[in-house]
């Protein structure tokens, strides 16, 4: 099966990089399955899982992207993520205590504060990535 | 001339002073390195968002995206990038410098700019001389993480948005290498020189360019700051371990010097004093 390039770049250096036979993301206007041959395209992404089939291998690679872009050509994708995580390389201790406390501060606020707002991204921000190491 | 005691004493605090000086440059060697490491790894996003950017603003004509224009200026803003502290050579003051020329060469009254200043030499320079410093950011860790400064670029980025500045230009020290770094000086916001070097792919937007521009723009921006962040420090931690080096070398030079005089001192000493045994000696014959 033909593959596409796929790789994952954030400020602090790039996450992942390799052949996929197809890219699996959760756009801001829903999930972007896509394959080699793809015609250019850019979309801004949503907090969520980046799956990834890799050729000979049953199981996906999962990563977990908060906030970016998806840079599409038909021969390479590109993420540009604020952050990303691979499945192995995340703190699930950090991740459960920073969903506690954005659970604690949204009790605490009001629904139309700025914190309330920002809670709610934390939140989803750690549930993303307990979902990913498949703790949640 | 000084007493044998007084010279031992300058070549001991001496000595204790190139032991600092020495570790010093250890510390800034290593966080030099991680510095010079960190730009690196920045490098590969900084250059697709880049490409993208100007792939996205250039293909979409007919787009007026407030960022992309530039408007009647009222006020300006300058970021400049210093340390927090000092013992890094000219490092600090050659940015400060080339601000404080610039903004006396284009501006008659005080209401016509602010400063931003990130680290802790820049804000007291400005504040000293009564300029206004309209937003201040010290204690930046020596490797920031691009989340620890979110709230610095958002917050500065948000200041061209709701209209504060009408343009925003940023000072920092470009690394070019461990001896020579160079002020810069980049025109941040509005994105009006936006240049395309490379091919320019035509995409297609999802859902649409307007709102990728939304989105986009001010990440770019954000990422411009977080960019000039990393070679600041990288830069800052090359020219301090630079200026620690010539400490330790002229620490050695005044040993060396000290020594000399001191084993002068000592040897007139102890021929002064066989001078007198003699002088005794002879007395008593």
């Amino acid at each position: 099966m033909k593959t596409i390039k796929v790789s994952v770049v954030t400020p602090n250096g790039p996450v992942y990089e390799s052949d996929v036979e197809m890219v699996i993301t959760k756009a801001q206007s829903g999930e972007l399955g896509i394959l080699p041959g793809h015609i250019p395209m850019v979309a801004p992404l949503a907090v969520g899982v980046v799956r990834l089939k890799e050729p000979g291998r049953k199981e996906e690679e999962l990563v977990a992207v908060s906030g970016g872009f998806l840079e599409v050509r038909p021969d390479k994708v590109t993420i540009l993520a604020q952050a990303a995580e691979k499945a192995e390389d995340i703190d699930v201790e950090r991740a459960l205590r920073a969903k506690e406390r954005a659970e604690q501060r949204m009790k605490e606020q009001k629904v139309e504060d700025i914190d309330f707002r920002r809670a709610e991204l934390a939140l989803q921000r750690a549930i993303n990535r307990l979902t990913v190491t498949g703790k949640q | 001339m000084a007493s044998l005691r007084d010279i031992k004493n300058s070549i001991n605090s001496t000595k204790k002073m190139s032991q600092i000086t020495k570790a010093m440059e250890m510390t800034s060697a290593a966080k030099w390195n991680r510095g010079v490491m960190n730009a690196k790894a920045f490098v590969p996003y900084m250059e697709k968002i880049q490409e993208v950017t100007v792939a996205v603003a250039m293909g979409s004509k007919g787009i007026n995206h407030p960022m992309l224009q530039s408007r009647p200026v009222k006020k300006t803003g300058y970021i400049v990038m210093t340390s927090d502290r000092g013992l890094a050579g000219a490092f600090n003051s050659n940015v400060i410098r080339r601000v404080f020329q610039t903004i006396e060469k284009r501006h008659k009254s005080k209401d016509e700019y602010a400063i931003i200043a990130i680290g802790r030499v820049a804000r007291d320079f400005f504040v000293k001389r009564g300029i206004n410093v309209d937003l201040e950011i010290v204690g930046v860790s020596d490797q920031p993480s691009f989340e620890s400064v979110k709230d610095i670029t958002s917050s500065t980025v948000g200041m061209f948005s709701d209209g504060t500045f009408d343009e925003l230009y940023l000072y920092y020290t470009h690394y070019k290498s461990a001896i020579t770094q160079e002020v810069m000086e980049k025109k941040l916001l509005p994105l009006t020189d936006i240049s395309t070097s490379s091919t320019l792919t035509s995409y297609e937007f999802e859902p649409s360019a307007e709102e990728i521009l939304d989105v986009l723009l001010p990440q770019y921006a954000e990422s411009l700051i977080y960019g000039a962040l990393l070679d600041s420090k990288a830069s800052e931690h090359a020219a301090r371990m630079t200026a620690m080096r010539n400490a330790t070398d002229n620490a050695k030079e005044m040993i060396k010097n000290y020594s000399l005089i001191y084993n002068r001192a000592r040897q007139a000493a102890i021929t002064q004093e066989i001078a007198e045994i003699v002088g005794g000696a002879a007395a008593l014959e």
